[in-house]
């Protein structure tokens, strides 16, 4: 018993703690098209208010009524009305009409991005998102200006994913092998949750991150900051970061474990055998090498599977890289 | 067991004493025996299925782990979603009700083919072992869907889980194939199309979507198989296939399937509410033209399932489809009202599971037009709120039924009455834990909490703990009822031959049914003609008196009253 009222307690208090949003059932409305959603949700609601209350209350009205007393009493034989039929048939019929009607010119807004939306592409993968900026820094928290709309192009690096976002109203599948859009006009700075919806195995519950909307003028200011953002780390946590958001850690452990690539554990400053029999110091010219042209120089035993970083990873990034790696003894 | 009729006369052997024997049941062509095996089979299913709902709900109850890890709880609701569709819910009303009710209603013998009714049952059981034997040997994580390209990656047994829902797909084809055949070759005289019970217009609309639909998900599984063991690109964009288009295959079945769980069940709720209100049925023509309309359209809408994946022309489209399939369920509804009007209403335990039909059916179709409207489904799709609506549909709907169904034609399967009073607090507990559950998942849903979480952010922890303490109640109504139906079986009160004063045929032989139905082939009357039978006191039965009367109007009723309807 006591845990029923504590679940009670605890439901009287979310619906006070909720209350910046504007009902207790919808998440906040943080963009320009939540508000136009949510009003059609409301009229739906009371549609199908009035609807069911009338159903219920007829019901019960005649379970009262219209109880057996004489076994053998027969209901009078009213097999139909034509009249009372094309109502209810017709009324509903106009209702979902309407309903269609407003649902497409709504969904319309959320999915035809306006022209000027600033652009950021996402990558969704297994279990984690990544946000690539214009200038290419990548993020894996979503920052967004107030003051503008934005356009996500995304795809994903294996399975199916969904990009959501509560407090905009906004959703759209994540697919290997193409490109799908969402766009939103984000209008109260703030922090929202931001959830993977298709199901995607073990992490797809992890899979979980924030959008930090930015007050007006704040993201360009957070930009310029975030952009050199490798010079405000300890260079080691540098290239933890670029390790896992370059994708690395797919085919290189750190750990000493095989892999697609060669493990980075006690990497630097080894002598590496190379495929045609040569020998090489793993140093930072070697390092730096792998990385812009990774197929000057093949370890024996590993295929020339690795892409080029050229043009992904700057000098800075290089070094911190270098500087991880070097830990790693 | 030996029986006796209900006025004393002479024993005579039934449908379940007439053989001896485990084996005699195995070979069985008795539609009425493959109906009762399928009863046992699916509710063993269900009983499955049930166990790992309760386990998905005790994980959710708090945040991060309560009792397994993530891996497992994948495992789980694949497991809960896959049993409860393909094993319990498709064929639980056709399969298990209908095969027994169906031949009995039309005054037939047995179905068209019994040798290949038969057939479908052990189809079912192979794919059902199948499906336990992937439990077994390393689960599937896949949810029920197998979506691709997830379900061509992952390492558990999704090979063997498909293979068992392709024999099961087939099983449920050769009912529904039968069902067909029966109803247009095996009516008896006097049954015109117009003059059929509504069951049998839910029945047969089931069965055409079953022959039609099924075999693309059979199509569209052999493709999975060949592109997860044979490396063929179908659907697997990184072999140069097209994730989306597996989506476009099975919802072109799993659509129309949602249609094949709810068609009988509507067919269920029609016998219930006309012959429990003692009242002829309401719209008969609309009743059963509205199932055949939803059975058509039920094959246009599929595209609604890929709202956050499809082009705007295509979202438009299929928005405006699905629109369709709410006015024929919305007719059905007030059809239903209409017929409790005026009536003579018992409110025992069948009739109670029709009211409680209409009342959790209309939010699962009501909270369907939030998300058949395409600004409002972008929000709601893949939360929770989609799980509390088909759970409304398919639970408050179909197992509702089901279990009305259950209750109705107990006494004429088993030739045994059941607590009557148990079974209303039952009815009760199941209605009440089954809200619990479910509306706080509707809450959840518009809140932004998405489906298939094993884990989730505090701000939805108390909902979901209303939401488990739900399925806790709802489990204890499920083990009274399972409690008094069994103890009903040996220590019930006899049946008489037609309790409930009903008017369909099924009701004009023994109960339960000698091995051949009926001695002689009963003329059909109009199946909602209440004044065909007389209530006798001492017995407790409806003697069958035949059509004979006049009605209010002066128009001769019963067997040539039907036509009368102007």
């Amino acid at each position: 018993m006591n845990l029923v009222f504590d679940l009670i307690a605890q439901l009287a208090l979310m619906g006070v703690a909720q209350t910046a949003n504007k009902t207790f059932y919808m998440p906040p409305q943080a963009s320009a098209s939540a508000a136009h959603v949510d009003w059609l949700f409301d009229l739906i609601l009371w549609i199908s208010v009035f609807f069911f209350v009338l159903i219920v209350i007829l019901m019960v009205m005649f379970i009262v009524k219209y109880r057996v007393k004489d076994p053998n009493a027969e209901g009078p034989r009213i097999y139909h009305n034509t009249p009372l039929e094309i109502t209810w048939t017709a009324i509903p019929l106009a209702i979902v009409v309407v309903i269609f009607w407003l649902g497409f010119k709504g969904y319309m807004d959320l999915a035809v991005p306006p022209a000027n939306a600033y652009e950021i592409q996402v990558t969704g993968q297994k279990w984690k998102w990544l946000f690539t900026y214009p200038n290419g820094y990548v993020d894996e928290i979503l920052h967004v200006p107030s003051d503008r709309p934005v356009t996500l192009v995304m795809t994903s690096t294996d399975v199916i994913h969904a990009m959501y976002i509560p407090a905009f109203r906004a959703k759209t599948d994540v697919m290997p092998g193409r490109y799908t859009k969402i766009w939103f006009d984000a209008t109260e700075p703030g922090t929202y949750p931001l959830f993977c919806a298709e199901y995607c195995g073990t992490g797809h519950s992890a899979m979980i991150t924030e959008v930090l909307v930015h007050g007006p003028g704040e993201f360009e200011t957070w930009m310029d900051e975030a952009a050199n953002w490798i010079a405000t780390m300890a260079p080691e946590e540098a290239g933890l970061k670029l390790y896992s958001m370059l994708g690395c850690q797919q085919c290189h452990s750190t750990t000493g474990a095989a892999g697609i690539g060669p493990t980075w554990a006690g990497l630097f400053g080894s002598e590496r055998k190379m495929k045609d029999g040569s020998t090489i110091v793993a140093d930072e010219n070697y390092i730096r090498q792998s990385i812009l042209e990774p197929q000057a120089e093949i370890v024996a035993g590993f295929d020339p599977v690795m892409p080029t970083f050229q043009g992904r990873i700057k000098d800075d990034g290089i070094a911190a890289l270098i500087a991880y790696m070097k830990s790693l003894q | 067991m030996t029986t006796t009729t209900y006025d004393g006369h002479a024993e005579e052997k039934n449908y379940l004493n007439a053989k001896p024997g485990i084996w005699s049941w195995l070979t069985t062509l008795d539609h009425k025996r493959i109906g009762v095996m399928y009863l046992i089979s699916i509710l063993f299913a269900f009983f499955l299925g049930g166990m790992l709902a309760l386990l998905v709900r005790t994980e959710l109850l708090t945040p991060g782990k309560t009792i397994v890890d993530a891996d497992t709880y994948n495992q789980l609701f694949t497991l809960h979603g896959a049993i409860m569709i393909f094993l319990f819910i498709i064929p639980g009303i056709p399969a298990a009700i209908g095969n027994f009710v169906l031949p009995l209603m039309l005054g037939a013998k047995d179905v068209a083919f019994p040798r290949l009714n038969l057939l479908s049952w052990y189809l079912w059981i192979t794919g059902a072992v199948f499906a336990i034997v992937s439990m077994v040997v390393g689960a599937v994580d896949t949810g029920w869907t197998f979506y691709t390209p997830y379900s061509t990656q992952t390492s558990t047994q999704v090979i063997n889980m498909t293979m068992g829902v392709f024999i099961l797909g087939f099983s449920s084809i050769f009912t529904g194939l039968n069902f067909v055949v029966t109803i247009h070759k095996l009516r008896p005289a006097g049954m015109t199309w117009w003059r059929m019970p509504l069951m049998l217009w839910g029945l047969y609309a089931t069965a055409i979507i079953q022959v039609l639909a099924t075999p693309v998900l059979g199509i569209t599984l052999l493709l999975l198989v060949a592109e997860r063991a044979l490396g063929v690109g179908i659907f697997d964009p990184s072999l140069g296939g097209d994730p989306l288009l597996y989506q476009h295959f099975f919802w072109f079945y799993s659509h129309p399937a949602v249609y094949i769980m709810i068609l009988p069940a509507m067919g269920v709720i029609s016998e219930l509410i006309s012959v429990h209100s003692r009242k002829t049925i309401f719209g008969y023509h609309a009743i059963a033209l509205s199932s055949v309309a939803i059975a058509a359209f039920s094959f246009i809408v599929w595209g609604h399932h890929m709202f956050t994946a499809m082009s705007p022309m295509g979202n438009m489209i299929f928005s405006a489809l699905t629109f369709s399939v709410s006015i024929p369920s919305a007719v059905k509804t007030f059809n239903w009202l209409a017929t409790l009007y005026r009536g003579h209403i018992r409110l025992n335990a069948p009739m109670l599971y029709a009211l409680a039909f209409i009342f959790l059916f209309g939010i699962g179709g009501l909270t369907g037009l939030f998300l058949g409207a395409l600004a409002t489904d972008i929000h709601l799709h893949d939360t929770y709120f989609i799980v509390a609506h088909f759970h409304y549909v398919m639970f408050g709907g179909t197992v509702i039924a089901f279990l009305g169904g259950i209750h109705h034609w107990w006494p004429k399967m088993f030739g045994r009455m059941y607590n009557e009073n148990l079974a209303r607090i039952a009815c009760l507990l199941i209605f009440l834990g089954f809200n619990f559950t479910f509306f706080t998942q509707f809450i959840l849903g518009t809140m932004g909490m998405p489906r298939r979480y094993y884990d989730y952010i505090d701000t939805f922890a108390t909902l979901h703990q209303f939401s488990t303490m739900g399925s806790y109640i709802m489990a204890v109504g499920f083990f009274l009822t399972a409690g008094y139906l069994i103890h009903s079986l040996v220590a019930g009160e006899r049946a008489v031959e037609n309790p409930w004063g009903a008017a369909t045929l099924e009701w004009r032989t023994a109960s339960p049914p000698i091995e051949h139905n009926f001695h002689e082939t009963p003329d059909a009357n109009y199946p909602y003609d209440y004044s065909v039978n007389r209530y006798n006191p001492e017995t407790g039965n409806y003697d069958y008196i035949g059509p004979s009367r006049v009605d209010d109007h002066g128009h001769a009723v019963g067997f040539h009253g039907a036509e009368s309807t102007t």
